[in-house]
């Protein structure tokens, strides 16, 4: 028992430890280190609720460690202890005071859902309120910029500083749009249309991810939020907007016919032609990762068309095991080229 | 009607029991191999995640593992684990000689392990279900989940009538078998948990029935219910599984502090602190667990005001918990306690629950939760409900138990080894699964990037399942070592307890007593010990006892319920062998021609004549019992 006690009394402190090291996960992903102010609400309102109930466990873990000093038994002893049936006085204090204590959580409870819930435009923004629609698909996510008029696959940009509203679709299943580091999750149900709002503080690219369980590749359903300031996320805009240019590069253009040939844009639309049934290439070159979680070089791009499967198991797109080394090679050429910011 | 029971084989006699204690020691065999199955899928599944980008399981597989892992530890390994000590010890502590409906007894332990098995039969048919063990549609419907999700719905179906059927002969037992001056304010704390924890089987297991039957319609017929396209509804599938859900925690949380409450009082020498409030505490709880089955939806999209409403509701349980958890701490207050292995599990419940129900309440503010839904965070936080609230009971309820059940102690050396290496390794699993959800880490991921700072606390988790399992491996050498070298126990009371069970001879007759003990107060036997000579006064004289036959049919009936389920989920099956409808109406034919038999066969069970019943008694007095 008194490794326990010992062994207790330093579970807080080293929790304390790990929080003063910074020991808080990755920054750009993590929870607790907030970049928004839906991700700050959340994380204050965290703190609150761990104070109170930090509290509430400390009181019981007096009272138990006093029990455990206090009250063995020692051999030999064959007293019996007095009978008490209850103490009424007691009994009401340990009731009165949980209530007090979750009033405390259940104001800021309500005031905060009734917030998250607001999907009225941004009012220092007005009508240049970011709308994206966000859909989830196994295993990927497609973000619609219906006003602008473009669709992007994988990765979302927005504008620093201004509430975006999504509104969240999904294709085949459920699906958990999460941007830990910008706020809380909503998921996306087929057949039914959510709202949520995320707001940036600076720019940066923050690590999103599916939180629903989705089918086999669930864990691989990352994705990027690129928050920009205005300006640059205008430029952005006008670029995704902007009529597709041949590639200057003959090996590019030359991928742009395998790319053709190949039914590739059946599936990968490239600015306004194409279908979205797999993630929009319009930007793809300027991507980090690929299939939401494959550094973007030549050797993953390869491998990724030949055998997609063997790297996101359950994913739609079809293999091309016995592509040629020069069309993969002017393939891989197209896509490196497709760039809407210089 | 015979006189004397026939001398059967062994095999044959505990297919045929109807005896509770017997069928009591079948659901701790059967719980047992499900926990050690489902606990085997989550050590595999901690080493895939021990190190980022591990290659051990492929994520289909690991699917596999968290819908069975989840679905068996709360249908197959807790439910009938607590089942089998409330099949023990209820009529023990009421002082009855058998549950109300023996033969329904049976029928129940059948039906659930033939449910079980047909579950287990996904692996061999193309592999187990896989859409986790909440099956939200569209990843459980025809279009996207596999042949497992059947086995899924159908094991659960069949397991289900037997939990449900077993439930109400608790009810009925409960309310009718009570010994002379039993009240209900004088139940066992186990009994009154026991009790309300099977209304609410009653009230939670018949939407899970209905949820089922829609999924099966929607999977094997066609149906629409859950599908968009076709107007269904897929979020419909959420609040019926939720209803059934949500109280489904305290269908298996209620009898763990019902043990608690029976473990604590015995070793702290002390009557339960408050015992009414802990009763009305109880009914609290149960009532409310009913009404805030939609947290677990605060995501999917219902609105602020729902959200807000769901969100208060949840919290106000932790007032009556609270209740629970100081009457608990205040029983012990002034006690002279014991700290054997089951009060070792007993008190280290208490401040174990508490750090899960804290959380709880941190889950419950709905826009905080929008931060903590479906991450690391609820896994570590069920865990400690369920490992920490209600596997340490369970463990609790086994030592506390075992010498009435097995005749023998189990060895208390190895008994408090096993009880620090699991609680150690448990704390190490799941404590830092709270910071892995708030640093980012959803939850039913198969791996995880290297670059996230996810890698050190996995690690560190990992580690704790390979002690919790070698705690486990640790009990199953105790029960072992125990079975050959471990103390006989042959008096009734070893524990010096206060309750009616401690009141049977060691080993427990198959009248259990041989008179109706009258009950004076609560915890009986401790108020003879101090106002009596120690034992019972009987209630009646020695009297022949009526006891009833044993019967093969329960162990049909279940296999035809098995087979009928089997029937229905090989219309999905490729190639069946032969046609699935006959295998279907065959089995459900079995079912209902042994319930034909069953109802024109007429069987009065038979009598243990009175001169039996003294000879034993002439016996005990021998032996010093």
């Amino acid at each position: 028992m008194k490794l326990w006690k010992t062994a207790s009394r330093f579970l807080p402190l080293s929790f304390l430890t790990l929080f003063l090291t910074g020991c808080l996960g990755e920054e750009n992903l993590t929870a607790l280190d907030p970049k928004g102010p839906q991700a700050q609400w959340i994380y204050d309102n965290m703190i609150l609720s761990i104070i109170v109930m930090a509290l509430v466990s400390i009181v019981v873990f007096a009272i138990f460690f006093i029990i455990l000093a206090k009250y063995r038994r020692k051999p030999g002893d064959d007293e019996i202890p007095k009978q008490v049936h209850g103490n009424t006085a007691l009994e009401i204090t340990w009731t009165v005071i949980p209530i007090i204590l979750l009033v405390i959580l259940a104001v800021p409870t309500i005031t905060g859902t009734f917030m998250f819930a607001d999907k009225d435009p941004d009012p220092e923004v007005g009508d240049n309120t970011v709308y994206i629609k966000v859909t989830g698909h196994q295993f990927w996510w497609q973000f619609d910029y219906e006003n602008e008029g473009f669709t992007a696959g994988q990765d979302v940009y927005i504008p620093v500083g201004e509430k975006v509203i999504f509104e969240l679709h999904a294709q085949d299943v459920l699906h958990s749009f999460w941007v830990p580091a910008l706020g809380g999750k909503i998921d996306t149900v087929p057949g039914i249309t959510n709202h949520m709002w995320l707001e940036a503080d600076e720019p940066g690219v923050f690590k999103g991810k599916c939180a629903e369980l989705c089918g086999p590749s669930h864990a691989l359903m990352d994705f990027k939020l690129i928050a920009l300031e205005r300006d640059e996320y205008d430029a952005w805009v006008e670029g995704m907007s902007a009529e597709v240019e041949e590639p200057t590069e003959t090996l590019a253009n030359q991928g742009r016919q395998v790319f053709e040939e190949n039914s590739c844009i059946g599936c990968h639309a490239v600015g306004g032609t194409g279908t979205a049934a797999g993630p929009a290439f319009t930007n793809f070159g300027e991507r980090e990762v690929i299939a939401g979680y494959l550094e973007n070089n030549d050797e993953n791009l390869e491998a990724w068309i030949r055998d997609p499967q063997s790297l996101k198991q359950g994913n739609v797109m079809p293999a091309y095991p016995d592509m040629s080394e020069e069309d993969m090679e002017a393939l891989i050429a197209y896509l490196r080229s497709l760039k809407v910011m210089e | 009607m015979a006189t004397q029971k026939q001398e059967k084989s062994v095999i044959w006699d505990w297919l045929t029991t109807v005896d509770h204690k017997k069928i009591a020691i079948m659901y701790l065999i059967a719980g047992t191999l499900f926990f050690v199955k489902a606990g085997v899928m989550a050590l595999f599944m901690r080493i895939q995640l021990m190190y980022p980008e591990m290659n051990f399981l492929s994520g289909q597989t690991f699917n596999e593992f968290i819908t069975m892992h989840g679905t068996i530890m709360l249908f197959l390994a807790a439910t009938p684990l607590l089942f089998a000590f409330m099949n023990y010890v209820i009529p023990l502590q009421i002082g009855a000689r058998d549950v109300a409906f023996p033969f329904v007894n049976a029928l129940g332990f059948w039906i659930f392990f033939f449910g079980g098995l047909l579950l287990s039969l996904s692996w061999f048919f193309g592999g187990g279900p896989d859409a986790g063990w909440t099956a939200y549609v569209p990843l459980s419907s025809r279009d996207y989940g596999g042949l497992g999700i059947d086995f899924y719905v159908l094991g659960l179906q069949v397991s289900g009538i037997g939990t449900l059927i077993s439930a109400i002969n608790f009810l009925v037992t409960i309310v009718n078998m009570r010994a002379p001056g039993m009240t209900m304010m004088r139940l066992p704390l186990f009994v009154w948990t026991s009790f309300i924890s099977s209304t609410l089987i009653l009230f939670a297991f018949t939407p899970l029935a209905a949820g089922l039957a829609l999924l099966m319609l929607d999977r094997l017929f066609e149906a629409q219910y859950f599908i968009p396209s076709m107007g269904g509804n897929v979020v419909l599938w959420q609040h019926i599984f939720w209803i059934f859900g949500h109280p489904e925690v305290y269908i298996l949380v209620l009898p763990a502090f019902g043990i608690i409450s029976e473990v604590i009082p015995a070793f702290s020498r002390k009557r339960l602190f408050g015992y009414t409030a802990m009763v009305f505490a109880t009914m609290i709880i149960a009532f409310l667990g009913f009404m805030v089955w939609a947290h677990h939806m605060f995501t999917v999209g219902m609105g602020p005001v729902a959200n807000s409403i769901f969100a208060v509701a949840t919290m106000t349980i932790a007032v009556p918990t609270g209740i629970k958890i100081f009457n608990w701490l205040f029983t012990m207050w002034g006690g002279k306690i014991t700290f054997n292995t089951a009060m070792l599990f007993a008190s280290s419940f208490v401040p174990t629950f508490v750090l899960g129900g804290v959380t709880g309440v941190m889950l419950a503010m709905a826009p905080v939760d929008y931060l903590y839904h479906d991450t690391y965070f609820v896994v570590a936080h069920f865990h400690y409900i369920i490992v920490g609230g209600i596997v340490l009971s369970l463990f609790a309820g086994l030592f506390y138990w075992y010498p009435k059940m097995f005749g023998h102690m189990l060895n208390e050396t190895l008994g408090k080894l096993f009880f620090w290496v699991f609680y150690i390794g448990f704390h190490l699993t799941f404590f830092v699964q709270h910071l892995l959800g708030l640093m980012g880490m959803p939850r039913r991921v198969y791996t995880y990037l290297g670059d996230q700072g996810l890698d050190a606390f996995n690690f560190i988790s990992t580690i704790g399942t390979f002690f919790m399992s070698a705690g486990v491996i640790l009990l199953v050498i105790n029960v072992i070592y125990s079975a050959f070298k471990g103390e006989r126990v042959t008096v009734a009371d070893p524990w010096d307890a206060r309750t009616l069970e401690w009141a049977t001879p060691t080993p427990v007759p198959e009248y259990n007593f041989a008179q109706t003990p009258q009950v004076r107060s609560l915890d009986p036997l401790f108020y003879e010990k101090i106002h009596g000579d120690g034992t019972m006064k009987p209630a009646e004289p020695v009297t022949d006892i009526h006891m009833p036959n044993g019967s093969i049919l329960p162990f049909i009936m279940s296999i035809g319920l098995f087979f009928a389920g089997f029937g229905l989920i090989m219309l999905n099956m490729d190639n069946p062998i032969i046609n699935p409808w006959i295998v279907a109406i065959g089995g459900l034919a079995l079912t209902f021609g042994c319930m034909f038999v069953r109802s024109i066969k007429e069987d009065h069970g038979y009598h243990i004549p009175a001169e039996q019943v003294k000879a034993d008694l002439a016996e005990l007095k021998k032996g010093g019992n």
